[in-house]
């Protein structure tokens, strides 16, 4: 069957197509806008959003077949930047795909292998100051609920050993595969919400802990925000 | 008469030019002064310069953001200013870090020293790589508070740092990576290896009786952590110090959250020891004396205190007079006074 497919591929050229990945930021059903917008959490707790930002990476696309195809790039993901909320991945074998993966946050080795530049720049403000490496994800804001001076919050998870390690592999399955056909452009559209950074399995309350920029607390954050991506189906 | 003068205002002239010559010359930064070269006995090192080629121009670039007040939110303190050339770049008679708007730290300013054969840097071994250290004290609040964009907007509005980036790097581009690649040049070149312990390894000087009895003793009670021939194995421990109820300062462990790294601290190289007082992570002893008494105490020590400790044997005064007069062979006067980490801002 291999040996079929390596002749097969030698025989039939096998054509590439792009996906562009957009990102949609909500907090639960409402859209997110920073500093304007007042949400509750599931405590009843008022809040408004100031920051929202994260890398995604190794970023890898299941075929139907069960083939991997990977992408060894970084995305910082900023909801002030709304660019930076759709990037494309171009050259993915055409074919079709039933599932795609990435990881929230830095790997080890990026963080253990000195400066790096582009989405990794230390300038992106995403790097620890007492402690190891990158940040994996910020979200930041305001709550009256909140005892901290200017009742402000703040959640910055990073961590890549164990047993502080935060680097969580995300995994959506799509409900219908999603076809890559050459030349072609897929866009793909995901949604994040930053409801699911205080919840589950982890109620965040405010009063209790607006403040988490420790390798302690940091794991229990990223168990929450693991389930907050899904795909919305446009179609619908 | 008149001839006179004219000698005399030559001699004035002439003294200027050459006074001026010799003052650059001082601080003129050559190929050479940027060879580096891996003392006689020490191990090959963790960090080599892969990617950050040492040049000159870089050098003193570092040299020169390492010394400036610019890397700090209100533009007042630099990295010189906790870290003294003439302490091994510790703060002398400090006992914990003074940021900017007076605030202090919680921590003892750790001397600058051989930092290209560390993994892990602070005291708590925080930060993984030496490119990225300076990023931690420039933003830290209770340091320097500043933002990286903020640094480097700073520096794009500085016509005389553009010019240096631009000879170190080719072109005018100011970013992140350069700055912090150079600041790791010139603290990566701070190498201290030629003691009167390191004249005496190598065979080119002398231990007087009680110096070498204090380098036995050392041996046989000190080096499983302070490992020759750097004086530390780069290991974290608990060394029994009962923990500072006011600065709840978990070590380690803060950063591993793993319980038994609690209240352990990287062990801190020995060399320079004489100038880096005082001493300890939260520098709660001013003298190397105090420092042996409390290893020496050990019915004082502080619940899980390395084994490596509780092995210490009983010190007598004779001894711990030895030790230290081992301990003061250690001072680098070459380092200390090596004209290439002069704050180039006193020219």
């Amino acid at each position: 069957m291999a040996t079929l497919w390596v002749v097969m591929s030698f025989c039939v050229p096998v054509g590439n197509g792009q996906l562009s990945i957009q990102i949609d930021h909500y907090v639960g059903q409402k859209v997110m806008e920073l500093d304007t917008v007042y949400y509750r959490n599931a405590l009843g707790q008022q809040f408004t959003v100031t920051k929202f930002k994260y890398y995604i990476s190794n970023l890898s696309l299941q075929s139907v077949a069960g083939k991997t195809v990977k992408l060894d790039e970084y995305f910082l993901i900023n909801e002030e930047e709304p660019v930076s909320k759709r990037f494309d991945w171009a050259n993915i074998p055409e074919g079709a795909y039933s599932d795609i993966s990435f990881v929230l946050g830095v790997d080890s080795v990026h963080n253990l292998t000195g400066l790096q530049t582009g989405a990794l720049d230390p300038i992106n403000a995403m790097f620890w100051t007492w402690n190891t490496g990158y940040i994996f994800l910020k979200l930041e804001g305001k709550s009256p609920a909140s005892t901290s001076s200017g009742n402000i919050f703040e959640y910055h998870i990073g961590g890549f050993k164990a047993p502080a390690n935060s680097i969580r592999t995300i995994t959506l399955h799509f409900s219908k595969p999603l076809i890559i056909s050459n030349n072609g452009t897929h866009l793909l559209h995901l949604k994040a919400d930053a409801l699911e950074v205080l919840q589950g399995p982890t109620t965040i309350d405010f009063s209790k802990l607006s403040s988490v920029t420790d390798a302690h607390n940091a794991p229990m954050v990223a168990n929450n925000y693991m389930d907050m991506f899904s795909v919305i189906d446009d179609a619908k | 008469m008149r001839k006179k003068q004219a000698v005399i205002l030559c001699g004035l002239l002439l003294s200027i030019l050459l006074f001026s010559f010799v003052e650059n010359k001082y601080f003129l930064i050559t190929d050479k002064d940027v060879e580096l070269h891996v003392p006689n006995g020490f191990p090959k090192p963790v960090y080599k310069f892969k990617n950050n080629r040492l040049t000159p121009e870089k050098f003193m670039l570092g040299r020169m953001l390492f010394n400036d007040p610019i890397l700090s939110k209100d533009s007042t303190t630099s990295c010189a200013s906790c870290h003294q050339r003439i302490a091994a770049f510790g703060h002398i008679d400090h006992t914990l870090s003074h940021g900017i708007y007076g605030m202090i730290g919680k921590r003892n300013v750790p001397a600058l020293q051989n930092l290209i054969w560390k993994d892990a840097f602070m005291w708590d071994g925080s930060i993984a790589h030496l490119e990225q250290q300076s990023i931690g004290p420039m933003t830290n609040p209770i340091e320097m508070d500043e933002t990286m964009p903020h640094v480097i907007s700073k520096l794009k509005a500085n016509k005389d740092y553009v010019e240096r980036f631009r000879l170190a790097f080719g072109d005018t581009d100011v970013t992140a990576e350069r700055l912090l690649k150079s600041l790791t040049q010139f603290v990566g070149l701070m190498i201290s290896a030629n003691s009167r312990y390191d004249k005496y390894i190598n065979g080119t000087d002398t231990f007087n009786a009680s110096e070498k009895n204090g380098l036995s003793l050392f041996r046989a009670n000190c080096s499983s952590c302070h490992k020759e021939p750097l004086f530390t194995d780069n290991t974290y421990r608990n060394n029994g110090l009962v923990p500072d109820t006011a600065l709840k300062d978990k070590g380690r462990g803060g950063v591993s959250a793993v319980a038994s790294d609690n209240y352990k601290f990287k062990v801190p190289s020995l060399r320079n020891v004489e100038m880096t007082y005082p001493y300890m992570h939260d520098g709660r002893f001013r003298k190397l004396r105090d420092v042996l008494n409390h290893y020496d105490n050990k019915e004082k020590h502080y619940k899980g205190a390395d084994k490596a400790i509780t092995k210490i044997s009983k010190l007598s005064d004779h001894d711990k007079v030895d030790i230290i007069a081992f301990l003061l062979t250690l001072t680098d006067k070459t380092f200390l006074y090596d004209r290439r980490f002069v704050d180039p801002f006193m020219k």
